[in-house]
């Protein structure tokens, strides 16, 4: 099935000046001009029309680059993120029905799938193109898989309209915007990043996790990025680090995860002069809302209103969004995912107190002590309250007496002599403030915690 | 520090922070009266698992239940046994 489509990603980038537009990673900058009659390739445009790419290059850039050129051309990308094991490479590229891949100059994959017609993309094979790039332009699907869950992830389906549907278009392109992320530009809230710098007419910067964070951040200050996103868990991370001082980005957004009060409260502390945006988005549901007021939750005011790009209900506990920035389905599915009235099912449990609702888990990942429930993550704001904390993971423990207990791994911001006080002190806060089947049986402190590629806790009952 | 030492030791820990009051308790205190509820005992279970690295109520060839301390301190020297 090829539908027409007017603009490729290509030709809503060039039909403007680019002039002062780049893109660049620790291997250096590209003007996006460069790219405007120039391919960076190993195969010509034409071996990719109508076909299905799987796009598994190891960096970013390569991805980057054949985004940029194959929108429009293949009859569908598969975004293919680095960490995915080989096996699910495999059975991705099997679902997608890939024809050819797209690697990294300095990949050596080691999937078994000798079907595939192997190309790269490399910046060091820039060259001009031997065609004019005008034909008919086919709606490129955009194939994005889910993460957080264990085993073969699901292929979720998008179009460029779907995905470039939350940018404002309208607003006037601003060369001075620098973007960055660190979320790798193949899962959906980096995607976003990508895009933005690609049609916002402002540059962007690329991060990478072989690189030491000091390192990273360093490049982000030199770079004058401008406006980044991450993960809370990331965003704790790199208020670690000492090498945050000359970092002073305007704009900060976190998406992801739940941004709890604390994690914005110290984002404020250390960027004073940032406006600090927690948005909801998820691979299937789209860009939901943006969070301004840098409170956690969201106001009960933006459910139920019908004007607007996004419309928000809640239904079962959980958050539900209708919009044109929603996937339709699943790869091999038939069903589609939003249902009649339009909404899809984030899977994100919210709770309305007050005048807000507040996020309190996904479904699923909540623990049940003796049948009451438990959300992990309620438990982790009260103990990330303290001072001497950095992070924490709740989950569940097996017990032989009540069905579960709730246990929690803490990283202190550093090592402390203290533990022991601190843990009392951690005790202390929960008692106080939730239920007591909500406290901790056991408080360990580790080192650090898993954090999943796509910057999320790693949790093994998500 | 004997098994039954820990275990008490625990039991005091886990009330003292649940703010319970429990009865001084000999091997024939019935434990359901001690002032622990299940959550607490829970909360010692799971606790001596780590510090014992035992855990006899999950076995499945134990079948009786601890009614009493005596019982309950029993259970955990005969794991410590095998």
């Amino acid at each position: 099935m090829q539908v027409k489509s007017d603009h490729s990603l290509w030709d809503r980038i060039f039909c403007r000046d680019t002039t002062g537009c780049s893109i660049s990673d620790t291997g250096g900058t590209i003007q996006i001009a460069e790219l405007a009659r120039a391919s960076s390739l190993s195969m010509p445009l034409a071996a990719f029309r109508g076909r299905s790419v799987l796009l598994a290059a190891r960096d970013q850039m390569p991805a980057a680059l054949a985004l940029l050129e194959l929108d429009g051309i293949a009859a569908r990308i598969t975004l293919c993120p680095p960490d995915v094991p080989n096996e699910h490479v495999e059975a991705v590229a099997a679902e997608a029905n890939a024809e050819m891949a797209i690697i990294g100059p300095a990949d050596q994959p080691s999937w078994n799938l000798e079907h595939l017609t192997l190309a790269t993309a490399d910046r060091a094979q820039i060259r001009p193109l031997a065609v004019d790039r005008h034909q008919s332009c086919i709606a490129t699907e955009w194939i994005l898989l889910t993460s957080g869950t264990t085993g073969v992830p699901k292929l979720v389906r998008h179009s460029l309209a779907t995905l470039a549907g939350p940018i404002d278009i309208a607003a006037p392109p601003d060369p001075r915007i620098v973007w960055s992320t660190f979320y790798d530009i193949r899962r959906y809230g980096g995607l976003q990043i990508y895009l933005r710098g690609m049609l916002g007419g402002g540059s962007l910067v690329l991060t990478s996790g072989h690189e030491p964070l000091a390192d990273t951040l360093c490049r982000l200050t030199k770079s004058g990025v401008t406006h980044i996103s991450g993960t809370p868990s990331h965003w704790r991370r790199v208020l670690m680090s000492r090498a945050i001082g000359e970092f002073a980005p305007g704009n900060v957004r976190l998406s992801g995860e739940i941004a709890d009060q604390t994690i914005l409260e110290r984002l404020k502390t250390a960027f004073p002069n940032a406006r600090i945006v927690h948005a909801f988005a998820s691979t299937e549901a789209g860009v939901g809302f943006e969070v301004t007021d840098r409170r956690e939750g969201f106001p009960a005011a933006m459910v139920g209103r019908q004007d607007g790009a996004v419309r928000i209900k809640v239904a079962d506990g959980t958050l539900r969004l209708k919009s044109a920035h929603t996937a339709d389905r699943y790869l091999g599915a038939t069903n589609q995912l939003a249902d009649d009235d339009g909404y899809v099912d984030t899977g994100d449990l919210v709770e309305l107190r007050g005048d807000r609702y507040f996020f309190i888990g996904r479904r699923g990942g909540i623990i049940n002590v003796g049948g009451q429930k438990v959300h992990p993550e309620e438990v982790e704001a009260v103990i990330n309250q303290h001072p001497a904390v950095h992070s924490s993971l709740v989950k569940s423990r097996k017990s032989p007496v009540i069905g579960a207990v709730v246990v929690a791994e803490v990283v202190l911001k550093q090592p402390a002599s203290t533990a022991a006080e601190v843990e009392s002190e951690i005790r202390a806060s929960c008692l106080r403030e939730l239920a007591a089947h909500k406290v901790p049986a056991i408080i360990r402190f580790v080192p650090a915690l898993a954090v999943t590629p796509g910057g999320k806790l790693m949790r093994n009952n998500t | 520090m004997s098994i039954r030492e820990t275990i008490l030791r625990e039991i005091g820990r886990v009330a003292q922070e649940q703010n319970k009051k429990i009865s001084a308790l000999t091997d024939s205190s019935a434990l359901i009266d001690s002032g622990l509820d299940s959550l607490c005992f829970a909360v010692v279970v799971v606790r001596l698992e780590d510090e014992l690295g035992l855990d006899p109520f999950s076995d499945t060839e134990n079948t009786t239940h601890p009614v009493t301390f005596g019982d309950l301190v029993r259970i955990y020297e005969n794991a410590s046994e095998v």
